[in-house]
């Protein structure tokens, strides 16, 4: 069993938010996705104080050794996420985590009370992709912005909060150290990065979004980098995610310091995805090799390259 | 009824493939799926090599409505080499493996009211319609069935539904009708119109095929596509508009819509 700040999880193989809906996959699967669940614990979709449609299509498009997505957080908002999804959530055999997200600190503070008050959500996932309406910025992309939230919400809930970090930022690190100092359990990342493509005929955006979220294999190295940046700065847990298809990728984010991985795009090609990973995982670490030799528990330095500007 | 997959991806043997015209038939052996309903649909990827092809793909993994099913496992798809995914899939041969996931959606429902079922489409669109056409033949009641194609290799698509009374048409009048699907369909419905509409095809021959339904106030069945990463409701990618607002993702809640649940069939994929 692993702890992960104060949930006992069997392994270290969790979803990305938005990448399993465990509510559909047992529409399509029925009761054998609960007695053989792929994860260790539940991560949810994204949850909005009011309810959303989603973007228009098109919503996807496959990219090389991965997808761009334009969804836009379809879900029921928070009135309809209690009272319909999390009673049939509460049947998994795993702890739920409930991600939510808002566009403001009014917004996350009445998410954060109320997912607090349900005994049945074992921790809170912040998604902070979402533009601060002053700076245009988004909230996770600016230390300072982040850390005001976080500092906000922080008071409302004695349950673990997790921030989910965006790469698209210049400092991952820096927000990182800001949620940390305000509070945070732990952190996430990598989110998808903003990317776009065109549509042959016509030479104009293909997603209904007009950009969107790059995932997939194609991401791997960059979340790689990015974990190993983050995880170097802060000591809460970090949970690293961006590419994970095999075991041998979840055993490199474990090894520049992820406590917890997550499998995302992965899902959408193997529904047992999650189950997989954790078996190649377990393989690996009892063989105690893999394709690193950094030590998880003594981190090593990043070189610095000092610009002169900085 | 609809039945449900079993949980996960499964590697299957290619059994056989079959050239028939511009189509190739992949027939596949799926020992352990359930006996699937017509119009549900799998997810397939190739086991060796599925991306790395023209512009490093594939990489997600393709939906197909199944053409037709065995009560021994066997399980044949039909498709057009459009793409890189379809181009790696028309190149296994018997022995090649896939992963296989499903069958997943729900497909048709059958004819109340003591109306007729009508099934009406072409291209790509054929396996959906085969595969229902053997079902409702099955239970004794033959239904006509009216397929559009482009010219005369592609109308060899129509051998492929083995049950009902076939009619075809063909853009180029190289086969069958020199028209549109849809001209054989007003034909049909001008004869008698207590029938349900079963379709599956293109775009904009679901579209016409929807709105010659929807003046005549004939309901109908549309078996629809969108670009679809998971196939079970995961990743809120194959989503279509309704007419009452919102969206409902075709892997969970379609292929198979009520046609009066659109204003439109999308023209996107």
């Amino acid at each position: 069993m692993i702890d992960f700040c104060g949930l006992r999880l069997a392994h270290p193989i969790i979803n990305g938010s938005g990448t399993f809906d465990a509510i559909a996959a047992r529409r399509a699967f029925g009761d054998a996705l609960l007695e053989r669940f792929p994860f260790s614990a539940f991560v949810s979709k994204t949850i909005t104080l009011a309810p959303r449609a989603g973007n228009p299509p098109p919503r996807l498009w496959e990219a090389q050794a991965g997808m761009i997505n334009s969804i836009g957080l379809p879900n029921r908002g928070l009135d309809g996420y209690l009272a319909h999804d999390l009673p049939q959530l509460a049947q998994l055999p795993v702890a739920l985590i409930t991600n939510v997200m808002g566009s403001n600190e009014a917004e996350v503070a009445a998410l954060v009370e109320a997912v607090d008050a349900r005994p049945e959500i074992a921790a809170i996932e912040l998604n902070v992709s979402c533009p601060n309406v002053r700076t245009g910025l988004d909230i996770g992309a600016d230390p300072a912005s982040l850390g005001a939230l976080v500092r906000a919400v922080r008071p409302l809930t004695a349950k673990p909060l997790i921030v989910k970090l965006t790469p698209n930022t210049a400092d991952v690190a820096a927000v990182a150290a800001a949620a940390e100092a305000e509070g945070a359990d732990a952190v996430s990342l990598i989110n998808t990065l903003r990317a776009m493509a065109l549509d042959p005929a016509s030479g104009t955006p293909w997603l209904g979004g007009r950009t969107g979220g790059m995932s997939g294999p194609a991401i791997r190295s960059v979340a790689l980098a990015q974990v190993s940046a983050v995880a170097l700065r802060v000591r809460i847990p970090v949970v690293g995610m961006g590419g994970v298809a095999q075991g041998i990728h979840a055993y490199d984010l474990i090894s520049v310091g992820a406590a917890l991985v997550a499998v995302g795009t992965e899902n959408f090609r193997d529904p047992c995805a999650g189950t997989r990973i954790a078996d190649e995982l377990k393989s690996l670490q009892n063989a105690g090799s893999g394709s690193s030799s950094v030590n998880v528990s003594e981190p090593q330095p990043e070189v610095e390259l000092n610009c002169g500007n900085s | 009824m609809r039945p449900t997959a079993p949980l996960g991806r499964r590697r299957v043997a290619v059994m056989a493939t079959i050239d028939v015209g511009v189509y190739r038939v992949l027939v596949a052996h799926d020992p352990d799926g359930p006996y699937p309903w017509p119009g549900q649909f799998y997810m397939l990827s190739t086991v060796e090599r599925w991306g790395g092809g023209e512009d490093d793909r594939p990489y997600l993994p393709r939906a197909f409505s199944f053409l037709g099913a065995g009560r021994e496992g066997q399980l044949s798809f039909m498709f057009e080499d459009v793409g890189p995914g379809t181009r790696r899939l028309a190149e296994l041969e018997a022995h090649d493996e896939l992963w296989l996931t499903g069958p997943l959606g729900n497909g048709f429902t059958e004819p109340s009211d003591g109306r007729r079922a009508i099934l009406a489409g072409g291209g790509i669109g054929v396996p959906p319609l085969a595969a229902w056409a053997c079902e409702l033949d099955g239970r004794g009641t033959e239904p006509r069935v009216l397929l559009g194609f482009r010219d005369a290799a592609h109308a060899t698509g129509s051998s492929m539904v083995a049950h009902g009374a076939v009619r075809e048409a063909t853009d180029d009048g190289s086969v069958g009708h020199h028209g549109f699907v849809t001209d054989l369909l007003a034909a049909e419905l001008d004869a008698d119109d207590h029938a349900v509409v079963y379709a599956c095809g293109p775009p904009g021959m679901l579209e016409a095929v929807r709105a010659l339904c929807a003046a005549r106030e004939v309901p109908a069945q549309l078996a629809l596509e969108a670009g679809m990463a998971c196939g079970f409701g995961a990743c809120y990618g194959c989503v279509v508009p309704l007419a009452e607002g919102g969206y409902v993702r075709l892997c969970v809640d379609g292929p198979v819509l009520d046609a009066d649940r659109l204003d439109a069939v999308p023209m996107h994929a």
